[in-house]
C-alpha cells in the first residue's frame, strides 16, 4: 500500500515537473481581451470573441513556441472607465502580455492610456473612430475605420454621375464621421448634399426622417446606421414611400445591408449600393473556408465585420509574436506589427507603418438576388484605401 | 405640404398605435392592478420570439402567430404570478421594482443563451409589405395593420372592462379586496386571470412590433421607457387614457421630427414633462 503511493507519487511528481518544464521552456502569452459581451452591444463582442477563437481553434494555442492564453473581459458597453479599469486589471493583476478587443469607441479609449503606460500591444479589433491609433503609440489596428470607407465611397458615388445626395446619419461620433466623411469624398469629386439630417442613436421609427428626404427629392440617399434593428427599419421605411432603387439611389455603409436586415427588407432592398471592408460572399477561396469553418463552429451563425475583426488581430499577434521569436514587450510587439501584410478573409491586408492603422480594400457591392437569394454582390473594389484623416491636421 | 402634412400626421398615428399595443397590457397591470411591473417588456420579448419560432420552425403564417404569442405570454405569466408575483402585490413599490427589472435582466440572458444575441428578422405575408395609394400619397400597408389591430385592441378592452361582468368583477376586485372577497368573488383567481390578460396583451404588443423596431434580448429594456410614458401620461387605470396618451405621444414624435429633425427626438419627453407638470394623474389618471 505504502509502496504503492510512494510510486504514484513519484509519476505524479515527475508528471508535474515535465509538464512545468516544457511550459517553462515555451512560457506563456497572456492576451486580455475587453469586449461588450452584454448589455445594447452583447453581439458585437461576442462575434469577436468567436472570431478570435476561431483564429486560435485553426491555429493552435501556441505562436513562436509559447502559450497563448485568452483572459476575456466584460465592459457591459461603451464605458471608457469600466474599460481602463479591466485593463489595469489585466496587467496588474492577470499579468497579460497583450490587450486587445475593443468592440467600441470609447473603450479603446479608456483603455489607451494603460497601453502607453505599462508599454503593453494594444489591438483594436473594432473600434473604428480615426482617432483611436492616434492615443497610444502601442496601439495597432485590424478593423477599419470610418472615414477609410466612406471618404472612398463619396469619390466613388461622385464618379459614377450621381449629383445629388441627401444624407442621414445617427447622432453620435461615427455618424458624424461618416457624413463628414462622405460629403468630403462626394463634393470633392463635384457632387453636391442637398440635405443632411441625424437621426437619434435608437431611433425605433424612421417614416419622419424619411419622408423629409422623400420632400426633398434627391437623386441619391446616403444612410449611416449602426447595425442591430435599424438597418432593417429604415429600409423599410424608405420602401413604404418609395424610396427605392433605381429611382432613387441608396448608398450607405455595409450595415444597412447585413444579412438579417436583407432578410428582413426582402425584395425592395434590392438595387442598395453599400460600402464595406468585408463581403461575407466575397468569391475567395480563404473566406469560403473561414465562412464555412466559423459557422460550423457558431451553430450556424455567419461572421460579419466584427468576426474578421476578430479574427485578423489574433493573426496580428501570432505573426508579431512569431516575428519577435516570442518577445512579448509592447515595444518589440509593435515593431514587428508595423508594415505587416497578409491576406485575410476580407482580401489583402496590411498595417500602416507610419500609423499603425489598417490599409485595405473597400467594396463597393450591390444588392441582388443569387439563386433565389438577396445578397451583396461586389461591383467595384477601390485597393489599398488608407485612413485619410491621419496626418490630414 | 399638405400631403406631406397628411402622410406624416398617419405615419404618428400609426407608430402611436404601435406605442398602443406594446403598452396597453401594462395599463392593465400597473394600471388596473397596481402592481409595477417593468417585466412587462420581457413578456412582449417572449411574445417576440414565439412569432419568430412558430414562423421558422414550424411555418406558421404570421396571423396565427400572433395568437400564439398572446397564449403563451399569458399561460408564462399564470406561472410567474402564482408563484412569485403574487408574493409581492401587497408589498412595496420598491419591492415590485426590484423583483421585476431582476426578471428582465434573467429573461435578456435567457433568451440570449438560447437564441443569441444577435437579431431575430420574420418576414411578412406580401399583403403586409409595401404600401398602398391614395392618389399620390402613400401609406405603408404594416402601419394600417398596426392602425387596425390597435382599435380592434382598444374596442375589446374597453367593452370586455367596463360593459361585461368579468370587467365588473376585475373592477371590484382591483378597488377594494376584502369587500369583494366578502361579496364571494374569488379574488385570487380574479387577479391571475387579469394578470395574465395584461401579459398576453404584452406578448401580443411585442409580436406585433418586431416588424418595426425588430427583436433581440435587448428588447425588455429597450422600450420600458416608452411604455412608462404612455402609461404615466395616459393616466393609471385607464386604457381610453392609455391610447389618447400614445396617439398624441406619436403623432407628436413624428411631427416633431419631420418639422424640426434636430431637436425631434427630444419633444416627446418635452410632451411628458409638460403634460405630467399641468395634470401630475396624466391625461384621465383617476388615483
Amino acid at each position: 500500500m505504502l509502496k504503492k503511493t510512494a510510486t504514484a507519487l513519484g509519476l505524479g511528481f515527475g508528471l508535474a515537473l515535465a509538464m512545468s518544464s516544457t511550459a517553462l521552456a515555451g512560457g506563456t502569452v497572456k492576451v486580455g481581451l475587453i469586449l461588450p459581451l452584454s448589455g445594447q452591444f452583447a453581439d458585437t463582442g461576442a462575434q469577436i470573441e468567436r472570431g478570435v477563437k476561431l483564429y486560435m481553434q485553426e491555429h493552435g494555442d501556441e505562436a513562436a513556441g509559447k502559450k497563448i492564453e485568452l483572459v476575456v473581459k466584460d465592459t457591459g458597453g461603451p464605458n471608457p472607465d469600466v474599460a481602463k479599469r479591466l485593463a489595469q486589471e489585466l496587467v496588474v493583476r492577470d499579468k497579460a502580455d497583450i490587450i486587445a478587443g475593443f468592440g467600441l469607441t470609447p473603450e479603446a479609449l479608456g483603455a489607451a492610456s494603460v497601453a502607453t503606460e505599462a508599454k503593453k500591444l494594444m489591438v483594436d479589433m473594432n473600434a473604428a473612430t480615426s482617432v483611436v491609433t492616434e492615443k497610444s503609440p502601442y496601439i495597432v489596428r485590424t478593423s477599419m475605420t470610418i472615414p477609410q470607407v466612406n471618404y472612398a465611397f463619396g469619390k466613388w458615388a461622385a464618379e459614377q454621375g450621381i449629383k445629388h445626395a441627401y444624407t442621414i446619419v445617427a447622432d453620435y461620433g461615427p455618424g458624424h464621421d461618416a457624413e463628414k466623411s462622405f460629403a468630403k469624398g462626394f463634393e470633392e469629386k463635384g457632387g453636391k448634399i442637398v440635405g443632411a439630417d441625424h437621426s437619434p442613436v435608437a431611433n425605433p421609427d424612421f417614416s419622419a426622417y424619411v419622408q423629409r428626404i422623400k420632400a426633398a427629392n434627391p437623386e441619391a440617399v446616403y444612410i449611416f446606421i449602426p447595425g442591430g434593428a435599424q438597418p432593417a427599419a429604415i429600409g423599410k421605411a424608405l420602401a413604404e414611400k418609395g424610396l427605392t432603387p433605381p429611382d432613387t439611389k441608396i448608398l450607405a455603409q455595409g450595415e444597412l445591408t447585413l444579412p438579417e436586415a436583407l432578410q428582413s427588407m426582402g425584395q425592395t432592398a434590392k438595387g442598395i449600393i453599400t460600402a464595406f471592408h468585408y463581403t461575407l460572399e466575397r468569391d475567395d477561396p480563404l473566406n469560403k473556408k473561414f465562412v464555412a469553418a466559423y459557422e460550423k463552429a457558431n451553430n450556424g451563425r455567419a461572421p460579419d465585420f466584427f468576426s474578421v475583426g476578430g479574427y485578423d488581430g489574433m493573426h496580428l499577434i501570432y505573426a508579431a509574436l512569431e516575428k519577435t521569436k516570442g518577445d512579448a514587450s509592447g515595444d518589440a510587439l509593435v515593431a514587428a506589427a508595423k508594415g505587416m501584410s497578409w491576406e485575410s478573409p476580407r482580401g489583402p491586408i496590411s498595417i500602416d507603418p507610419e500609423t499603425r492603422d489598417i490599409v485595405q480594400n473597400v467594396y463597393i457591392r450591390e444588392v441582388k438576388e443569387v439563386d433565389g437569394k438577396l445578397q451583396n454582390v461586389i461591383i467595384d473594389t477601390i485597393k489599398d484605401v488608407k485612413d485619410p484623416l491621419h496626418g490630414a491636421k | 405640404m399638405i400631403g406631406n402634412l397628411i402622410v406624416v400626421l398617419f405615419d404618428g398615428f400609426a407608430f402611436g398605435m404601435l406605442l398602443f399595443v406594446l403598452s396597453v397590457g401594462l395599463s392593465v397591470t400597473l394600471g388596473l392592478m397596481n402592481f409595477t411591473n417593468l417585466a412587462h417588456c420581457a413578456f412582449g420579448m417572449l411574445g417576440g420570439y414565439c412569432v419568430v419560432v412558430a414562423m421558422r420552425s414550424l411555418d406558421m403564417p404570421f396571423l396565427l402567430a400572433l395568437p400564439l404569442a398572446f397564449i403563451i405570454a399569458a399561460l408564462v405569466s399564470v406561472a410567474f404570478e402564482r408563484t412569485i408575483f403574487r408574493r409581492l402585490y401587497r408589498a412595496g413599490e420598491l419591492n415590485q421594482v426590484l423583483l421585476t427589472i431582476g426578471l428582465v435582466f434573467v429573461a435578456a440572458a435567457s433568451f440570449a443563451y438560447f437564441f443569441g444575441t444577435g437579431q431575430q428578422p420574420i418576414v411578412l405575408p406580401d399583403y403586409l409589405q409595401g404600401s398602398v395609394e391614395i392618389g399620390t400619397l402613400r401609406f405603408g400597408a404594416y402601419r394600417i395593420f398596426l392602425v387596425v389591430m390597435a382599435l380592434l385592441i382598444a374596442g375589446l378592452l374597453v367593452v370586455g372592462l367596463e360593459h361585461t361582468r368579468f370587467g365588473a368583477r376585475i373592477r371590484a376586485a382591483v378597488d377594494n379586496q376584502r369587500v369583494a372577497q366578502g361579496l364571494g368573488l374569488d379574488v385570487d383567481s380574479i387577479f391571475a386571470v387579469t394578470f395574465a390578460l395584461g401579459s398576453g396583451l404584452a406578448g401580443l404588443g411585442g409580436a406585433l412590433a418586431i416588424e418595426i423596431v425588430g427583436l433581440d434580448p435587448s428588447f425588455g429594456f429597450h422600450y420600458l421607457v416608452y411604455v412608462l410614458i404612455v402609461v404615466a401620461v395616459g393616466g393609471l387605470g385607464s386604457i381610453g387614457g392609455s391610447f389618447v396618451a400614445a396617439a398624441l405621444l406619436g403623432i407628436f414624435d413624428v411631427t416633431g421630427k419631420f418639422f424640426v429633425p434636430d431637436i425631434g427626438a427630444f419633444l416627446i419627453y418635452l410632451f411628458m414633462v409638460v403634460l405630467l407638470f399641468v395634470r401630475p394623474l396624466g391625461l384621465f389618471g383617476k388615483r
